[in-house]
């Protein structure tokens, strides 16, 4: 078995263990879920270490090719007649994304450490969820990847809808309908590849190479990008996000906003791959929508008191800069987006630990109820703030790298509309400050005026280790970027290559 | 590599205090609070010595050249560029280096003592080493991306120190205002990173003030401004120059970020961050000289916010706000002098660079003499002070000098600076400036004595006050006595030997610009000593003569004020309410009615699910014969039909929906229910 099945089985394993031990054991399906969560973050180190080892750590690239630069290959047939395989590998925007996703799952169980009603299907479900997730990063192949990403979809109705708060079944249906919306998208648009295409397979790189009809194209493209925007929070399909956010647990809100809206975006950037003249038709037209995104979730955030609901936003507002990048059909913009990714994972799963954890001790999520909290919280407190600075694009922090990308590729292109958008985007800077330094001063500075909370105790170790990790992350991402935009780069070269050779045929 | 073994690790001096701050911030635990004051000041100290041993090589070895001693690629953006952050050395980043690790570790010594018992002493050291970590790391950029990355560290280092005593609301509420409004400068900053990135297709400082690259963004028009790219990239940039730099208008945050503690007002907002958009403009010169509109708003909007703020000072009764608007009025000379310089006729950037310095002594040296008298007197008010020359006189005597220093009384190191700038407003022929620049000069000696006189001199105000205060203790006064010696004698270092951009031609000194200053400076002294020295009815008199324009300036022209109606009334009331609504209602109450016409169209045709089979079978025999009809009709057209149908139908059940949403007589879909 390859290190790739190896890392989507684990946790699928965990659950059966957890499936076959009687519900009054807590303690040990917590234990097996942490443990297997933690086998896969250091697989995943091992993957990120391996593939940064295949394609050096400095010095030039090695040779890109047209097709995608898979390593870690597995392939055996599967439904033979259909040219279904089951296809792993990774490129290097995969394997980072393999790593968010084991850093943010193993961060969610410790945050759900002290989780009580009905601990077993809780970690059963958040364990199917995350393999589905896993699998989505790994497959190759369209229809191995339409399955894993369903497997990760309708978990969190029951995630959500069993142990929500607030309105959480209603929020878990319009969450999920909104998202199977988005599906029913994409499965008419994997079909209409695999016929359209003529390769008979539903392998990614060969159905790039065999090329889809131009007109095909045009009609498509949308109709796959809004199917994918959908989950990545693309304006005006965002309002699953902060309704599901706030009513989601802990730790399902950590995941779904900081690992399930990123495949939101790694999809459109397939979408991009597969059909290069659909993207630069439509690039400007998404590109309005991003723009919106990103300043109108950073407007919407600061009317919000509800700290999920300002975090929710926020995702919007952020995600929306990854969609933003992958629009500029720019290397330097992708490369951005991609960096986005991985740092809005980091930080809304930060943000979403942390507003679990505050909202345990203080029993309110409203930032107009909670005030001076620094004094007694010290720990979460400055865990808050860093992610806060983070949020902001703070340099020294991951964020900043993914928004100085996106906006110099987006700006290299020439036309003015382009760049008035650009300037929008990132007058979204101050905005996003505003809202941040507004519920990081509400909550944690100021006289404390509540007597109830002079009780409160700061963060305990199962719960300091998840928020120093992320904040640990967030940091090596933000002083020394150049691992992981080695391994984007390397990646990215097949893509180019297909826009390029696109536009010069649009050109002749 | 120089062979130097100072200048080679010219790294070492950003890099301790960041070590400092790593070690105090994170490995020490609070109630190490001596262990960290240490740390933090040996970090700062020997910072200081890497730097004048940097410097003493420099000067005497390289003079003029600029070196890149360490670089490495920071982020690679693709095969064409790449942002590198490297260690630059040339006369103005070896300067600045001298003034921030020096100043530095002298207010980390006297924090040392003015911080004692206080709750956060060991978070307090790790703030101060963060800062000084970034401040030299913005001095020592390479590279403008680099640079941007450290004033926004410097930013953040500012936001926290301001917001030390964080359960003071109003620390708070400064703190804020602080980081918000120079984020939004430095949005012209990041804009004009930008636009520079992209056109001259390069971040190093080396490249963008090249003349070739000048030549070639002077050459592009840039779209729907009709300037050249190279003034809209200098406009750009000197937004974010003047929002560190406090220049009007984005000054606001300034006065309010005196609720720090004084050490930090000291350093961060007064001695060095604040003089950051000057370095910046100091270090592009080139680029901004080669630009008529770009220089020219440097020059005016330096020397409106000098005489704007001037007079402003003059009616604060807060002292360390009067010092405030006294570092506004004092960065406002820097600026002009830069906007008078050019290439050829470079006087005012050595003057500029020049003030910068001996301005960073004494003005550090005013907020150290103010801070051991609050700490005496606990009060920040200065109608709460007066008569404390007996009871502080080591506080007394080097607030003396500095005040001296500033007013430009020779021959302190005010007076040669000042001097050299209003030399060279003169000789570039701006009279305008020169004039504005002069008035300043005697405005800035008035409200300077008035808050001596009103601190030292004059009637004890509170008796209590004044029983309990009493001289600072040693580790606090000792940098007072040795920020007074260059204070007083930095005017005779040929300054301008070290610093200059071109060749300076030696003028003779200008004895009508010497006569003029001084002239007015001790004019305003003397005015000061009318109204204050002992307590009298002028003062009340004045400002009840002019009550109108008093109640304006005291008010500080309602800039304030006006900062807050765009804020809350305009962009929160009108923009982000609205859009939220907007969210909620217009966009989420479209999919919520979706949602909503799908269960309707459900409940309908539920109700021909009546369970009987003959009415199923009829169903289907009336459907097919309808569609076999159809299709003998209509043939392929059937489809177009089938399809609008079922459209029309979906609209018109989506239409009653709404319908009913208007009339409030839908079930919201919040209570649907699972079963």
């Amino acid at each position: 078995m390859g290190l790739l099945s190896l890392i989507v089985s684990i946790p699928f394993i965990a659950l059966l263990v957890i499936l076959s031990i009687p519900a009054k054991y807590s303690d040990r399906i917590k234990w097996i879920a942490l443990i297997a969560t933690f086998i896969d973050l250091c697989l995943s180190v091992l993957l990120v270490i391996g593939y940064l080892g295949k394609i050096g750590f400095s010095g030039a690239l090695p040779s890109p090719g047209v097709a995608l630069n898979l390593e870690y290959v597995e392939k055996i047939a599967w439904l033979e007649p259909l040219g279904i395989e089951y296809f792993m590998g990774v490129d290097g925007i995969s394997v980072l994304m393999i790593f968010l996703t084991a850093v943010v799952i193993f961060c969610g169980v410790c945050a759900s450490w002290n989780h009580a009603h009905r601990t077993k299907e809780f970690f059963a479900f958040l364990l199917l969820l995350v393999t589905g997730v896993f699998g989505v990063f790994a497959a190759n192949d369209l229809f191995l990847f339409f399955l894993f990403y369903e497997l990760s979809v309708l978990p969190m109705y029951l995630l959500i809808g069993i142990w929500g708060t607030g309105p959480k079944e209603y929020s878990a249906m319009k969450l999920t309908l909104m998202l199977m919306g988005g599906s029913a998208l994409i499965i008419v648009g994997i079909l209409v590849l695999y016929f359209q295409s003529g390769a008979s397979t539903f392998s990614f790189s060969e159905i790039a190479q065999a090329g889809i009809p131009e007109s095909t194209q045009y009609w498509l493209f949308p109709v796959m990008f809004i199917g994918f925007g959908t989950l990545g929070g693309l304006w005006p399909f965002h309002t699953w996000s902060p309704d599901g956010h706030s009513s989601a647990p802990t730790a399902v809100s950590m995941l779904h906003a900081g690992v399930l809206m990123k495949l939101g975006g790694y999809g459109c950037l397939k979408t991009i791959y597969l059909m290069p003249h659909g993207a630069m038709m439509w690039a400007t037209f998404f590109m309005v929508l991003t723009t919106v995104n990103i300043f109108y979730g950073a407007l919407v955030a600061i009317q919000k008191t509800d700290l999920k609901y300002i975090t929710a936003y926020s995702s919007v507002s952020h995600c929306g800069l990854v969609l933003f990048g992958l629009c500029a059909l720019n290397w330097t913009a992708f490369q951005g987006a991609m960096v986005q990714m991985f740092a809005h994972g980091l930080m809304t799963a930060l943000f979403f630990a942390l507003v679990g954890m505050i909202y345990k001790r203080t029993h309110t999520r409203l930032i107009s109820e909670m005030s001076g909290l620094l004094k007694v919280m010290p720990f979460l407190g400055v865990s808050y703030m860093i992610g806060g600075l983070a949020g902001l694009g703070l340099p020294g922090l991951a964020g900043f790298i993914a928004e100085i990308q996106v906006f110099v590729g987006a700006f290299s292109d020439a036309s003015i509309s382009h760049r008035i958008m650009v300037i929008l985007a990132a007058a979204s800077v101050v905005t996003t400050a505003v809202y941040i330094l507004r519920a990081l001063t509400r909550m944690l500075y100021g006289p404390m005026q509540n007597p109830e909370h002079e009780k409160i105790k700061d963060a305990t170790f199962v719960e300091k280790v998840p928020l120093a990790l992320l904040v640990f992350l967030l940091a090596l991402a933000g002083i020394f970027p150049g691992w992981m935009i080695r391994m984007i780069a390397y990646s990215l070269t097949p893509i180019f290559s297909n826009l390029e050779h696109a536009s010069l045929l649009t050109q002749m | 590599m120089t062979g130097y073994w100072f200048l080679d690790h010219l790294w070492l001096v950003p890099l301790l205090p960041f070590i400092g701050f790593i070690v105090t911030g994170l490995f020490l635990g609070s109630s190490a609070r001596r262990t960290s004051a240490w740390t933090a000041i040996a970090a700062v100290g020997l910072s200081a010595v890497c730097g004048w041993g940097a410097a003493f090589e420099y000067f005497s070895e390289f003079n003029g050249e600029a070196l890149v001693t360490f670089e490495f690629p920071w982020i690679e953006f693709s095969s064409s560029l790449t942002g590198n952050a490297g260690i630059l050395a040339d006369r103005i980043s070896i300067l600045l280096v001298l003034v921030v690790t020096t100043i530095s570790f002298l207010i980390h010594v006297y924090s040392q003592g003015y911080m004692h018992g206080d709750r956060g002493y060991r978070r307090f050291f790790a703030f101060m080493n963060l800062f000084t970590f970034s401040m030299l790391g913005l001095v020592l950029s390479s590279s403008i991306l680099e640079i941007f990355v450290f004033w926004e560290l410097v930013g953040l280092s500012s936001f926290l120190l301001i917001g030390f005593y964080w359960e003071r609301p109003a620390a708070v509420a400064a703190c804020k205002k602080a980081f918000i409004v120079t984020r939004f400068a430095d949005l012209g900053f990041l804009i004009g990173l930008l636009v520079l990135s992209y056109h001259a297709g390069s971040f190093d400082f080396r490249e963008l003030n090249s003349p070739d690259t000048i030549n070639h963004l002077a050459g592009i028009t840039a779209p729907f401004f009709g300037c050249s790219i190279l003034t809209l990239s200098a406009l750009l940039v000197f937004a974010g120059a003047a929002g560190k730099s406090a220049m009007f208008p984005l000054h606001i945050w300034l006065p309010d970020a005196m609720e720090g503690p004084t050490p930090v007002s000291a350093l961060i907002h007064a001695a060095t961050m604040v003089v950051a958009g000057v370095y910046l403009v100091a270090r592009l010169f080139p680029m901004f000289s080669a630009t008529t509109a770009g220089i020219d708003l440097v020059m005016w909007t330096g020397a409106f916010t000098c005489l704007f703020a001037a007079l402003i000072a003059i009616t604060q009764v807060d002292i360390k706000r009067v010092l405030a608007f006294s570092t506004l009025s004092q960065i406002g000379y820097m600026m002009l002098a830069l906007g008078v310089a050019s290439m050829d006729e470079s006087l005012g950037y050595t003057a500029s660079m020049f003030h910068l310095t001996t301005h960073a002594c004494f003005k550090a040296l005013l907020f150290l003499c103010a801070g051991s008298v609050i700490h005496a007197v606990h009060s920040n008010d200065v109608r709460d002070m007066g008569g404390l020359r007996k009871k502080m006189p080591i506080t007394h005597f080097t607030f003396l000098i500095a005040c001296l220093a500033i007013a430009g009384v020779p021959p302190l190191s005010g007076f040669f600076s000042k001097d050299e700038i209003l030399a060279a407003a003169l000789h570039s022929g701006e009279y305008a400036v020169f004039a504005i620049a002069a008035t300043a000069a005697g405005l800035t000696a008035f409200y300077m004595f008035r808050i001596y006189l009103l601190t030292f001199w004059n009637a004890p105000q509170d008796k209590q006050r004044y029983d309990q205060a009493h001289e600072s203790p040693l580790s606090m006064t000792f940098p007072l006595v040795v920020l007074a010696v260059p204070s007083a004698l930095l005017g005779i270092v040929p300054f301008s030997d070290f610093v200059h951009i071109s060749e300076l031609e030696h003028h003779a000194t200008n004895w009508m610009v010497v006569g003029v200053s001084t002239t007015l400076g001790l004019c305003g002294i003397a005015l000061a000593f009318l109204f204050y020295f002992k307590p009298n009815q002028w003062p009340a008199r004045f400002a009840f003569a002019f009550s109108g324009i008093y109640k304006l300036v005291f008010r500080k022209f309602y800039i304030d004020e006006l900062y807050i109606f765009i804020t809350h009334k305009i962009i929160f009331r009108s923009i982000s309410r609205p859009l939220n609504w907007f969210d909620r209602h217009i966009i989420d109450g479209f999919m919520d009615l979706t949602a909503q016409s799908a269960r309707r169209l459900g409940a309908w045709l539920r109700k021909t699910a009546t369970g009987g089979a003959q009415v199923y079978l009829l169903w289907s025999i009336a459907g097919a014969g309808v569609t076999m009809l159809a299709l003998h009709i209509l043939g392929a057209g059937i489809v177009v039909v089938a399809l609008s149908g079922v459209g029309a139908a979906a609209v018109t059940v989506f239409i009653f929906q709404f319908t009913l949403q208007l009339l409030n007589k839908s079930e919201p879909l919040k209570r649907i229910e699972i079963d």
